[in-house]
């Protein structure tokens, strides 16, 4: 069943539709749908997906110039009007595989993760590789995925004491989730490991790696590959 | 041509519309906190609306011109010195090649915008000339201006180059600034937000009768508003959705925080108010110690206020545009 979705003005020009109030995968896919039916009916439409909501930013001027209706009432009709029959469309989402290097310096809080989720820290890189993610959303930095799919053995407290400077490629927990941080960032989750790849490049056209709304997978690569892919990116 | 930065002045930034549409990236808009001003300083040295500026906070920098340059200054008032010479603002000025423009301090408000014609000619990120400090996008990695920096101008000028000469040389009008600058610092107007009904009693009227003042820790990312501490009628937690500048969000400290030209494309927080866009300018002038009031105000009365200042701002534009001379 596809989610109600509520409209909520909540600037001159934004929307926002919300499906529903928690982390879930149904619902996000349902978001994803929404925002794909949406950016091709409407192309000059701003679309920026969250967890479970939708935040559409327009011009005030397009949609205003009727008698009974605000510019909100109309464009949140007509799109109500085009989502009525919204399916999430079999996984059709791109597949990104990430190289991970769980270890060593790439990874100071894996020993730490290993003991408040009483795995061995085999087990913690075993199951973040073992799970497909789906990326909720982007946000926090420019690129930085939220990732939905985490194995729940996995869930631990974000650090108590925040980072001021999270490495590049970064992957890490925070409570129930895991993400990548693009760029050298202040930041509080766990760090379990370190990808060579470049999750964000303002100089090409399409500068982040990741979509919200493609799926993910981790595999585990050893430090000589880490170093090698690394140093590849560099020439 | 090019502008060297001697001094950088506090934090110096340069700024345009921003970069609009990349928000599903994690990229928020940056651009002008003050876009009005920094309309105005474009329409005054003759460029393309959309030209970069010069943004400066509180304390400008001082600027060395490689060759004659016409400049405009808009925003909050601020000293500006060439040779010991005082230099007007809202008007379009000729400067000798060479000249030395020393910015001071701001009498009061918190952004001036200096707008050279051509535009400063640093490259676009994502379509935005915008330095955005937070994401770390923009001229030289998004960072503020540093003494030795060089900006690139452009060529583009109804004008022409413009000609040397010893004086500088200022049009003989300039705008009244009464209508693009908030010198009453009036309250300030909240459209209702997704979780103002919330708001326990007390700290409803405190939201719109009593005033706050900007904390100091206030910048290009958010306001900071001291002064009363805010809660809920029973805690909230919720799931990250997307914000805009404006949002009003209620942290658990109880402190309210206005996002502002930085904001991050997400957030967790409860909002309890959205200021109306025809004031995000207005509060973006407010500086760290100014008083900060707001009353409510519906979708409706924000929708023509603003109608009509995009009326009164085109009618500007187009009256500079007809009154503008080569100088």
């Amino acid at each position: 069943m596809p989610p109600a979705i509520q409209c909520e003005a909540i600037a001159e020009d934004a929307l926002l539709l919300r499906f529903g109030n928690t982390i879930n995968r149904h619902i996000n896919d349902y978001v994803h749908a929404a925002a794909a039916r949406i950016r091709v009916h409407w192309p000059e439409l701003e679309c920026v997906p969250a967890y479970a909501s939708l935040l559409l930013r327009f011009d005030a001027q397009q949609w205003s110039g009727h008698e009974t209706a605000t510019p909100h009432q109309r464009l949140g009709d007509a799109v109500l009007e085009i989502l009525v029959d919204l399916t999430i469309e079999s996984d059709s989402a791109r597949l990104i595989d990430i190289p991970v290097h769980y270890g060593n310096a790439s990874a100071p809080d894996l020993a730490e993760v290993a003991r408040l989720t009483g795995l061995s820290q085999a087990d913690v890189i075993t199951r973040h590789t073992a799970a497909e993610y789906r990326v909720a959303m982007l946000g926090f930095a420019p690129g930085f995925p939220y990732l939905l799919g985490m194995d729940p053995a996995l869930t631990v407290p974000r650090r108590a004491d925040p980072r001021q400077r999270v490495p590049a490629g970064s992957v890490a927990i925070g409570g129930q989730q895991t993400g990548i941080y693009p760029n050298e960032l202040p930041g509080g989750w766990q760090l379990i490991g370190r990808t060579p790849l470049r999750l964000f490049d303002a100089a090409i056209e399409i500068p982040t790696l990741l979509a919200a709304g493609d799926r993910v997978r981790f595999h585990a690569i050893d430090e000589a590959t880490f170093r090698q892919l690394t140093a590849a990116k560099k020439t | 041509m090019s502008v060297i930065v001697v001094k950088p002045g506090l934090s110096s930034t340069l700024q345009d519309a921003g970069r609009q549409g990349h928000a599903a990236l994690g990229v928020g808009r940056s651009g002008a906190m003050d876009r009005p001003a920094w309309q105005l300083a474009n329409a005054l040295v003759g460029n393309r609306q959309g030209e970069a500026a010069l943004e400066c906070t509180l304390i400008g920098p001082t600027l060395k011109f490689s060759q004659a340059a016409v400049i405009a200054l808009t925003g909050a008032p601020i000293a500006a010195h060439i040779d010991g010479q005082s230099i007007p603002m809202w008007t379009r000025c000729r400067l000798p090649a060479g000249s030395v423009l020393q910015l001071g301090g701001m009498a009061i408000g918190c952004r001036s915008y200096l707008a050279v014609a051509g535009g400063f000619d640093v490259p676009l990120i994502l379509g935005s000339r915008s330095s955005d400090l937070h994401a770390k996008l923009g001229y030289a990695g998004g960072r503020a201006l540093r003494a030795g920096d060089a900006l690139p101008t452009g060529a583009f000028s109804p004008f022409g180059q413009a000609k040397d000469s010893r004086d500088v040389i200022v049009l003989p009008w300039s705008l009244d600034p009464q209508p693009w600058f908030d010198f009453a610092a009036h309250a300030l107007r909240l459209l209702p937000g997704s979780h103002s009904p919330l708001l326990d009693e007390k700290s409803r009227q405190q939201l719109y009768g009593q005033s706050f003042t900007l904390s100091k820790d206030t910048n290009r990312t958010a306001s900071r508003l001291d002064g009363h501490n805010l809660s809920l009628r029973e805690p909230l937690e919720l799931i990250s959705e997307a914000t805009l500048p404006g949002t009003l969000q209620l942290p658990p400290s109880g402190q309210p925080i206005a996002l502002m030209a930085e904001a991050p494309v997400t957030g967790g927080y409860p909002r309890i108010g959205q200021l109306a866009a025809i004031d995000l300018p207005r509060l973006a002038q407010r500086r760290p110690g100014d008083t900060v009031c707001f009353r409510q105000t519906t979708f409706e009365q924000a929708r023509m206020q603003m109608a009509e200042h995009q009326q009164r701002m085109a009618r500007m534009l187009h009256l500079i545009a007809q009154r503008l001379t080569r100088i």
